[in-house]
């Protein structure tokens, strides 16, 4: 008797203090890019506005969290010998999927992010959560941890991309708040707030995330002690 | 430890499903996928006349881009002998549709001089026709590619719009990014009399008010490769012009 309730408890399908931890470790203690410090080039890539990092953040979350599913579900099928090729094939897969779903119904954003989509497949955040996640874990962990590390990713990727954009252009999805209206705009929008500020072009240009991603690793571990030098 | 046997089994089943998967996925979008390309390159065209299409451009939807050509836009084939086709003559060529947007013109531009060229005639409220231009040439990565609007003086130009496969955002992608630079373009002049002189894209500055404009600092290349297409494909025009000029 006590033995099967073991068993079931182990099975259950619950959510405790243990599935929120994995839910919630990636978006503070345990985050890809401040403190695993992965996927930097796509969040240097992808975050000159808010509109493309949404795109981003939405298709990372998907692959992400599908890809350790899906892995999960198969993990004790799949022999052991080709494990990472299974992994890459279950993980572009779905990248093409997001690919051709995004070119049908968000062709604004397909061109926009072009070769970016297809880079999912190689940032290492979807690979690294498979082969040290979802390959020992049940599928119900693994999608909690991809959807975690998914959100985890896109929360960098919207702040960076919010800072940028909105002193790179002095826009926001698009719309402009600061500055002077561009002449292209002058018929809808006239100058905004701070009609002054010149939009800083250092901002949208690549090295920029970098400084950017810098300052925020620096302010998530002043603000979290936990991250500061365990070692 | 897997057998080698069960290792190829396992392989084989996913990438069947795989591949099935991604099979009825794209055949079923395709067709979505095609109209979107067909509407982007419509509005492409149309970015290069923005300013005289009495909306707000940035804001435009794919309808309003179906209309416009349905009813202000006349669509001719030409070639560089000043010869123009036939809807049919085109479709021949294996362009369904038969009309100028209907052409690829990636693939065009590699037959050199026997291309088909689009031309693109649009009627402004107030009468005006504004006779669009295309051109296809190399930037520093890839293929760029732009519209050119004419006035019906097919002399000035009222308005470029350029694109390109692979150019780096914030330089060389600029030609189509920076509203600013494409602007400079307006009001420039393709001829001095008869003499077709082209637009040059002139490093640090440019230095006549007519027949050049400013590089974009940082892209160099890409700069020279738009002067190129320019000089290229807009004097294959001049027959076809020279016959609506009568």
């Amino acid at each position: 008797m006590a033995e099967t309730a073991v068993i079931e408890k182990k099975e259950a399908i619950k959510f405790g203090k243990k599935e929120r931890k994995l839910l919630t470790d990636p978006l503070d203690d345990n985050n890809p890019i401040t403190v695993q410090v992965l996927g930097i080039c796509s969040a240097l890539a992808v975050t000159t506005g808010m509109k493309n990092a949404m795109v981003m953040a939405v298709a990372v979350v998907f692959v992400c969290t599908f890809a350790n599913v899906i892995t999960s579900a198969l993990r004790k099928a799949i022999p052991k010998q080709v494990r990472m090729i299974v992994q890459l094939v279950i993980i572009a897969t779905l990248v093409t999927v997001v690919e051709l779903t995004l070119k049908a119904y968000a062709f604004e954003s397909y061109k926009q992010l072009s070769v970016f989509i297809g880079l999912i497949i190689t940032n290492c955040i979807v690979m690294g959560r498979l082969e040290a996640f979802a390959m020992a874990n049940r599928p119900y962990e693994s999608a909690l941890d991809g959807l975690g590390n998914g959100v985890g990713y896109g929360i960098i990727l919207l702040m960076v991309a919010f800072i940028r954009e909105l002193f790179g252009k002095g826009e926001l999805f698009g719309y402009k708040l600061i500055g002077a209206a561009p002449e292209y705009m002058v018929n809808t929008l006239d100058s905004k707030w701070f009609g002054w500020y010149q939009g800083n072009n250092l901002m949208v240009l690549f090295p920029s995330a970098m400084f950017v991603i810098a300052v925020l690793i620096w302010v998530h571990r002043a603000w979290n002690p936990k991250l500061v030098d365990v070692s | 430890m897997h057998s080698t046997g069960s290792v190829l089994r396992f392989v084989l089943i996913l990438t069947t499903v795989v591949s099935l998967l991604l099979a009825f996925l794209q055949n079923g979008l395709k067709s979505r996928h095609e109209m979107n390309e067909a509407v982007y390159s419509k509005k492409a065209t149309l970015a290069s006349i923005s300013d005289h299409l009495n909306i707000d451009f940035s804001t435009i939807t794919d309808e309003q881009v179906e209309e416009i050509f349905a009813k202000s836009i006349e669509q001719v084939v030409v070639n560089q002998d000043g010869q123009a086709f036939t809807p049919e003559e085109v479709m021949a060529m294996g362009y369904k549709g038969g009309s100028a947007s209907d052409l690829d013109m990636a693939k065009e531009h590699k037959k050199g001089a026997e291309k088909m060229l689009p031309l693109y005639v649009f009627t402004k409220s107030d009468g005006k026709k504004y006779y669009i231009l295309y051109a296809r040439g190399k930037g520093l990565w890839d293929e760029i590619w732009g519209c050119i609007a004419l006035k019906d003086d097919f002399n000035t130009i009222a308005g470029v719009s350029f694109d390109h496969k692979a150019e780096t955002p914030g330089l060389g992608a600029e030609i189509k990014d920076n509203k600013a630079w494409v602007k400079q373009f307006i009001g420039k002049k393709l001829y001095d009399g008869d003499e077709f002189k082209s637009i040059k894209v002139r490093k640090g500055g440019a230095k006549d008010p007519v027949y050049e404009v400013d590089a974009i600092s940082g892209a160099t290349i890409t700069g020279d490769g738009v002067a190129d297409m320019l000089d290229d494909y807009l004097v294959d025009y001049e027959p076809f012009l020279k016959t609506l000029k009568g």
